[in-house]
């Protein structure tokens, strides 16, 4: 019996973990649906999207700070001020990078990461912060079976299903999204049809930053952050969007969410194994379906 | 003498090094349909390209309703009136039909052109609404294409060589939709290789040859001979 009840105790503790990736596989699903929206409509691929994660997270500390008001409610305030930057950021500065080259704008946003990155050094120091959210931290649910969630990755996971859900829906019901995919299959021929690109394409930003600022503000109350952390963040987000297969929203959280459940099984082998797992994962769905788990199916 | 909805003055156009146009100069009238012909690379397509905005041009070179409009980016030009039916279609591929028509919409200039008015004019349309735009025939999709330019209610229509890659019988049955669309008013400009369509159609004619104006006049005093000449440049 003593045998028994010790196997069940196993099989539990391996749900246990499995959930615990799923869950963190929203985080890392958010991380990477703002930079599928960018590549998917102006095909380009922001290096420093890892780095607006973490400005979003020194942002939502600011405010935290001087308004004492709880991260969460902070996104009210973090959401459009990300906003605001990337339409700034890619009228003033991305937008004259774009062309048939790819590698402009890999450079600029590259140059973008590393002054991001020194700014939030000189600002802040590289003492790790943490958003403190309060009860809710600690509150879990009891699912049955000596199993918990916790409330706060259950609402990260929320918002993150939450979020794909929106793109999706605005993608492919609304005007803007018609707009977005428009200009995504032909520039010129949009510009004809009176949409101007560098508007298009300065709302894609905005919106993929407002996504940014959501996803900063969950990983600054799950997790220490500091100014160096946003390129392991960039890459998290590019693996889910690559397991996920380009150009699918509902791909990327499936590809976030088997990052995660790999990185929670490789940590609970070994603690050392914990980012090499999910990067295994990566390189497995590479070598045995390089077009990505869910392609956007064409035409 | 109806009033000039277009005109083109001593217009320029390059390639990098390459000069593409010398000095064209041509009107369009108010509800007039002017025809313009010409041999590959006699630089029509460019013509249009410049007055529709996607090419650069000489502010004074192009005048649409009195308004210097030339080097105009393509979206204010679109949004003043002007609507170009791209050469090869050059349909949204992941757009439905219905939606590529709401794109050509989407600046919600006012006049008689809307869904089910472009649906009246193309039926088979209204049918196809849902489908994948690429899933379309070739002459179908050239009447999305129509349609679409039609959406943003413009004053000129600029249709870039529609009779291209389809059979004759779908080229008649294109070609005689166009008087509707001009009944509604609009003026076109129609590029075209075809030239027998061109001269059925048109009440002016211009040819290019090696990006100059070779001949212009009406389309009734156009003979065989005269444009041979003007065409080939022999």
């Amino acid at each position: 019996m003593p045998i028994c009840t010790q196997n069940v105790g196993r099989v539990m503790e391996w749900l246990n973990t499995i959930l615990q990736g799923v869950l963190l596989g929203g985080l890392y699903a958010m991380f990477a649906a703002g930079l599928s929206l960018i590549f998917g409509v102006m095909r380009l691929v922001n290096i420093a999207h890892g780095d607006l994660i973490v400005l979003a997270a020194y942002i939502a500390l600011v405010t935290v700070e001087t308004l004492g008001i709880n991260p969460l409610t902070s996104l009210v305030i973090v959401v459009p001020v990300m906003a605001a930057i990337g339409y700034v950021l890619q009228r003033g500065l991305l937008n004259r990078t774009l062309g048939d080259d790819l590698l402009p704008p890999l450079l600029v946003t590259f140059g973008l990461s590393v002054i991001i990155q020194n700014a939030l050094l000189e600002f802040f120091t590289a003492d790790s912060r943490k958003l403190n959210a309060g009860q809710v931290e600690i509150a879990s649910i009891h699912i049955g079976g000596g199993l918990a969630v916790g409330v706060l990755p259950l609402i990260q996971f929320a918002l993150a299903v939450a979020v794909i859900a929106a793109l999706q829906w605005l993608f492919y019901r609304t005007a803007l999204g018609r707009a977005f995919r428009a200009t995504s299959d032909d520039q010129p021929v949009a510009q004809l049809m009176g949409l101007n690109n560098s508007h298009v394409f300065a709302l894609a930003m905005a919106l993929s930053l407002a996504i940014v600022a959501v996803a900063g503000v969950l990983l600054a109350v799950r997790a220490n952050f500091d100014p160096s952390i946003g390129p392991a963040r960039l890459i998290f987000g590019f693996e889910a969007v690559i397991i996920g297969g380009l150009g699918s929203m509902w791909g990327t959280l499936a590809g976030g969410v088997i990052i995660g459940v790999a990185q929670a099984i490789g940590a609970k082998l070994d603690p050392g194994w914990n980012l090499l797992a999910g990067h295994i994962a990566f390189l497995l769905v590479l070598a045995l379906r390089p077009e990505g788990l869910f392609p956007k199916v064409q035409g | 003498m109806p009033e000039r909805l277009l005109e083109v003055r001593a217009l320029d156009a390059r390639y990098g090094d390459f000069q593409a146009l010398f000095g064209v100069s041509m009107d369009v009238a108010d509800g007039e349909v002017v025809a313009v012909i010409g041999a590959n690379g006699a630089g029509k397509s460019t013509l249009l390209k410049c007055i529709a905005g996607a090419m650069r041009a000489q502010r004074d070179a192009i005048v649409f309703a009195g308004r210097s409009i030339g080097g105009l980016p393509a979206h204010d030009v679109v949004a003043l009136g002007i609507a170009l039916v791209p050469e090869g279609r050059r349909l949204f591929p992941s757009l439905t039909v219905e939606e590529n028509l709401l794109i050509g919409g989407q600046l919600g200039r006012r006049g008689p052109w809307s869904l089910t008015r472009v649906y009246d004019l193309f039926p088979i349309l209204a049918e196809r609404a849902k489908q994948p735009s690429m899933s379309l025939s070739g002459g179908q999709q050239q009447m999305v294409a129509i349609g679409r330019a039609l959406m943003s209610n413009p004053k000129l229509l600029l249709c870039d060589e529609i009779s291209l890659g389809l059979a004759p019988i779908v080229i008649r049955d294109i070609y005689a939709r166009l008087p509707a669309i001009v009944a509604e008013g609009i003026s076109l400009m129609i590029v075209e290789q075809d030239i027998v369509q061109a001269l059925r159609v048109g009440n002016h004619v211009y040819c290019l040859q090696e990006g100059r104006v070779a001949l212009a006049g009406e389309a009734r005093t156009m003979t065989r001979e005269k444009i041979a000449a003007a065409y080939f440049g022999v």
